[in-house]
C-alpha cells in the first residue's frame, strides 16, 4: 500500500457514489437498532428498489441525539430524520428530490451548531465495516504521512505540540507518555489500547469502536510507529459484542489491505493488533489490572512504580492509551499539533466526546470543544432538563467523579476546572439530575458501584467501600445518627488516601462532592428523616401507644 | 536510566541512614530499626502492598507510599509516624477487626496472632465500625490442617509462599471485593486439592485463619522465620 494507492481507493470510492443521486443513511449503533433500525435498513433499501431512484442506503455508526432515534440522515441534503419506523421507509425515498418529510423532521440545529467533530468526525458518515469508506475520507493518510515523511521522533513531538491529553480519565499528557516508552530499553514493546469502558452511563469508546474502528487501529499503528512498538492488542469488555464483531473486520480487512502486518507499505516498519476480551471487571480499565488481564492473570492493580512505560506487558515497555484518545491521533498528524492546540482552553486542548445522559432532552453522544461551558453543553446542546424540572447536578467522571451543583453550570470543562470543583473528566460520562434526584441516593449508588467492583485486594477499598455502603443505606433509610456521618467522612479519607489504586483512591468522590454541595440532604435525612426529593422510602417512626 | 551512584543517603523520621539503590524504605528503616507496621509483608515473599500498614509520608508529595515496595532515591526524606498515617492505621485495622468474624477469646492463635499484636502496638481499644458477621465457611477436609475463613486477613501469603516457594499454587483467591475468598485448585475441598501438605501456608498465616489440627485448643505459635533462609539456600543452588 502506498499513498497513490490510497488515492486510487479515494477516487473508486468517490466514482462509486457519484453512481447515485441520493445517500440515505441510517444509525446502525446500539441505541438505534434496539428500536428496529435493521428492519428500517432493509424496507429502506426495497422502497429504493422500488421506486427506481439511484439511492445508496448506508448503515453508519452513532449519529449523536440517541433521544431522537432511530435516526436517518439524507445527502447531500442532509436532512435529518427522527424516530423513523420502517413503515416511514416509502414516504422518505418518495420524498427525494421533492420537499422533504415534514413530520419526520429533526431540527437539531442548535445542538450540532456547538459541537466540533474531531473524534467523530467520521461516525454517522462512512459503514464502519468497509475499509474503503475509511480510506474515502481520509482514512490511514496519517499514517502513510508518518511512515513516509516524518522520524518517530517528528510524530512524539507532533503529539507533544497538539496538547492531547489521555481521555481515559487522568489527563497525563499523551506526547510525554509515548516519549518515556520510545525512550525505553528492550526490543520488544507493546502498543495497548483501553477499550474497557466501565462507567455508568458511559457510552463514548463503545461509538467509536462500533463507528469508526479503523481510526483506533490508525492511531494505535501510528503509536506503534513512533514508541518502536511491534505488537498492539486491544481490551475490549466482552460486553460490546458488535465493538468485538466491527473491530475484528477492520484488523482482517487492514491486514488484506496490508495497512497492519510486515514491512507495512514497503517500509521496516511492522504492526499488528490481536484483541482480548475483558470478562466483566471495572477494575481492569486500571492499567496495571488490564496488563494482568491481558497476560491472562486475575485481573487486580499493582503498585506503580514501575510504570507501564517502563514495564509493563510481559515485562516490556508498554504504551497504554483509551480509545478516545487514539482516535485523536490521525487527525493531529495529518492536520498538525497547532492546529489541535488551536481548539480548547490555556491547558485542556482539544475536543471531547461526552456521553449526555439523564434528565435531559436530548440524551446522545456530544463532541465539544474544551472550555466550553457547562450551561452550553445543558441548555444548548443539551436542549435543557424536560418536563418542567429544574436542574440540580451534573455528575461527571463516573464513580471516580462527582456532582456538580446547578448554581456553577458557568463552568468551564477542563481537567483542571472538575479537578477543582471536586469531580473530574474522567473517560466522559455526564449524566444530568433533576430535583427528583436524591443526592444521597445517588452517592450511595456510586458507592454501591464501587464496592461491588473492587477486586478485593487492599483492604481500604474491599472494605471500606463496603462500610461507607452500610452507612450511607442507614442514612437513606433514616436509622443513621451524626455520629455516622462523622464516622463517613472519616471513611473517606483513609479510602482516598490509602488505597492502592485508582478505583478506590477515586471512590469516595461521589461522596465528598455531594457532602460538600448538598449537605444539608444529608442532615435532612438524618436529622428530620425526610428526603426533600422524595426517593428514599424513610419509614417514619412508630408512636407507641401508652 | 543507568545510575552509577550504588549509595543513597536518606533521612527517615529525622534519622539520617544510608542505602543501596533498588532497596525499599521498608528495608532501610528496619536495618536502622525504625519499626513501621505491615501485616501482608513476609520476609522471602514478593511485596504485593495490600494492607497499606507500612504507608508513609514523602516530603515534597501528597501521595503516600507502601514502604514495603516504594524504593529510595537521594535525598529522600521519610516520615513513618505522623498524625494523618497513625488516624490511616487505626481506621485499616478497624476494617480488618469488622470485615469478619474477629473473636480472639476462641480462636487457636490468641495470643500469637500478627493482627492481634497489631491491634494492640497501634493501641485500639475498641471498634467504632459496624461488624459486618459474615456468614463464612470453615473447610476442615484436610487431614492436616484447617481453613477458617472467618479469621482469613486476606494478606495472601498464603497464595504467595504456595506459588513462589513451595511451586504448587494451590491457593489463590475467588470472588471480588468484599466476597474475596482464598480457595484451593479451582475451589475445591482442601483435602481433596492438589495440596502437597508441606505446611508453608499454615506457618505464614499471620492469624487463626490456617491452623494445624493437632495443635486445636492448645498454643498455637507459628515460625514464618523459615523462609528467608529457605530462600536463600535456594538461590545458593
Amino acid at each position: 500500500m502506498t499513498i497513490e494507492e490510497l488515492e486510487q481507493i479515494q477516487e473508486s470510492v468517490r466514482a462509486e457514489s457519484a453512481k447515485f443521486d441520493f445517500e440515505v443513511n441510517v444509525c446502525m449503533d446500539l441505541a438505534c437498532s434496539s428500536q428496529g433500525s435493521d428492519k428500517l435498513r432493509d424496507a429502506l433499501v426495497k422502497a429504493a428498489e422500488a421506486s427506481g431512484k439511484k439511492v445508496l442506503v448506508r448503515r453508519t455508526g452513532c449519529m449523536g441525539p440517541c433521544s431522537s432515534g432511530p435516526l436517518v440522515r439524507v445527502d447531500p441534503e442532509e436532512t435529518l430524520y427522527k424516530h423513523v419506523t420502517a413503515g416511514h421507509a416509502e414516504a422518505i425515498v418518495s420524498s427525494l428530490g421533492g420537499e422533504p418529510v415534514p413530520a419526520l423532521q429533526c431540527d437539531l440545529r442548535e445542538h450540532f451548531d456547538k459541537q466540533v467533530r474531531v473524534v467523530l468526525e467520521n461516525a454517522g458518515h462512512i459503514d464502519p465495516e468497509k475499509i474503503d469508506d475509511y480510506i474515502s475520507r481520509e482514512g490511514y493518510k496519517a499514517l502513510m504521512t508518518a511512515l513516509m515523511e516524518m522520524t518517530p521522533n517528528g510524530v512524539i513531538h507532533r503529539i507533544t505540540e497538539s496538547g492531547l491529553r489521555g481521555r481515559g480519565g487522568g489527563g497525563y499528557p499523551t506526547g510525554l507518555k509515548w516519549s518515556t516508552v520510545s525512550k525505553a530499553g528492550g526490543d520488544m514493546k507493546y502498543v495497548v489500547c483501553n477499550g474497557d469502558e466501565g462507567d455508568p452511563g458511559a457510552f463514548m469508546d463503545r461509538s467509536v469502536m462500533e463507528g469508526d474502528p479503523h481510526r483506533v487501529l490508525e492511531g494505535m499503528a501510528i503509536a506503534a510507529y513512533a514508541v518502536g512498538a511491534s505488537k498492539g492488542f486491544i481490551y475490549v469488555r466482552a460486553e460490546y459484542p458488535v465493538a468485538v464483531a466491527r473491530l475484528t473486520t477492520a484488523i482482517r480487512e487492514a491486514r488484506r489491505r496490508g495497512l497492519l502486518g510486515s514491512n507495512i507499505a514497503g517500509t521496516t516498519f511492522s504492526f499488528d493488533v490481536e484483541i482480548r476480551l475483558g470478562a466483566g471487571a471495572f477494575v481492569c480499565g486500571e492499567e496495571t489490572a488490564l496488563i494482568a488481564s491481558i497476560e491472562g492473570k486475575r485481573g487486580t492493580p499493582k503498585p506503580r512504580p514501575p510504570y507501564p512505560a517502563v514495564s509493563g506487558l510481559w515485562g516490556r515497555p508498554t504504551l497504554l492509551n483509551n480509545v478516545e484518545t487514539y482516535a485523536n491521533v490521525a487527525p493531529i498528524v495529518r492536520n498538525g499539533g497547532k492546529w489541535f492546540a488551536n481548539m480548547g482552553s490555556e491547558r485542556s486542548k482539544g475536543t471531547k466526546v461526552f456521553a449526555l445522559t439523564g434528565k435531559i432532552a436530548n440524551t446522545g453522544l456530544i463532541e465539544v470543544p474544551l472550555g466550553i461551558k457547562l450551561w452550553e453543553i445543558i441548555d444548548v446542546i443539551g436542549g435543557g432538563v424536560p418536563d418542567g424540572h429544574k436542574l440540580k447536578a451534573i455528575q461527571t467522571g463516573g464513580p471516580s467523579g462527582g456532582c456538580i451543583p446547578a448554581d456553577m453550570m458557568d463552568l468551564g470543562v477542563s481537567y483542571d476546572a472538575l479537578m477543582a470543583a471536586g469531580s473530574i473528566m474522567g473517560s466522559g460520562g455526564m449524566i444530568v439530575m433533576d430535583d427528583t434526584s436524591c443526592m444521597v441516593n445517588v452517592a450511595r449508588f456510586f458507592i454501591e458501584f464501587c464496592m461491588t467492583e473492587s477486586c478485593g485486594k487492599c483492604i481500604p477499598c474491599r472494605a471500606g467501600t463496603a462500610q461507607m455502603y452500610t452507612l450511607l443505606t442507614r442514612i437513606c433509610e433514616g436509622t443513621a445518627t451524626m455520629d455516622d456521618l462523622e464516622m463517613l467522612e472519616d471513611l473517606c479519607s483513609t479510602v482516598k488516601e490509602a488505597s492502592l489504586c485508582g478505583l478506590g483512591q477515586t471512590a469516595p468522590n461521589p461522596v465528598l462532592s455531594t457532602l460538600k454541595y448538598f449537605r444539608n440532604e444529608y442532615i435532612e435525612h438524618i436529622q428530620h428523616k425526610r428526603c426533600l426529593a422524595g426517593v428514599c422510602n424513610i419509614q417514619a417512626p412508630v408512636e407507641v401507644m401508652a | 536510566m543507568s545510575d552509577p551512584v550504588e549509595v543513597k543517603t536518606l533521612i527517615i523520621d529525622e534519622q539520617e541512614v544510608s542505602a543501596l539503590r533498588g532497596q525499599t524504605i521498608l528495608e532501610v528503616a528496619r536495618e536502622n530499626d525504625i519499626d513501621i507496621p505491615t501485616l501482608c509483608h513476609l520476609e522471602g515473599l514478593s511485596d504485593v502492598g495490600a494492607c497499606r500498614l507500612c504507608l508513609v509520608e514523602i516530603k515534597g508529595s501528597n501521595k503516600l507510599l507502601p514502604a514495603c515496595v516504594a524504593t529510595v532515591y537521594e535525598g529522600m526524606e521519610v516520615r513513618t509516624n505522623t498524625e494523618r498515617l497513625k488516624k490511616h492505621r487505626r481506621m485499616i485495622l478497624e476494617m480488618l477487626f469488622a470485615e469478619r468474624n474477629h473473636i480472639c477469646a476462641v480462636c487457636v492463635s490468641n495470643g500469637h496472632c500478627e493482627l492481634q499484636a497489631m491491634g494492640q502496638e497501634q493501641g485500639l481499644t475498641h471498634i467504632r465500625l459496624p461488624y459486618r458477621n459474615p456468614k463464612l465457611t470453615l473447610d476442615a477436609s484436610h487431614e492436616r490442617f484447617t481453613a477458617d475463613h472467618n479469621r482469613c486477613i486476606l494478606c495472601m501469603r498464603c497464595v504467595r509462599v504456595c506459588a513462589e516457594i513451595e511451586g504448587a499454587h494451590v491457593w489463590d483467591v475467588m470472588g471480588r471485593g468484599i466476597n474475596s475468598v482464598v480457595i484451593t485448585d479451582l475451589n475445591d475441598e482442601w483435602g481433596k486439592s492438589t495440596c502437597t501438605r508441606c505446611g508453608k501456608c499454615v506457618q505464614v498465616c499471620p492469624t487463626g485463619a490456617l491452623f494445624d489440627k493437632s495443635k486445636i485448643g492448645s498454643d498455637h505459635p507459628k515460625y514464618p522465620d523459615f523462609l528467608p533462609n529457605l530462600k536463600m539456600m535456594r538461590e545458593a543452588q
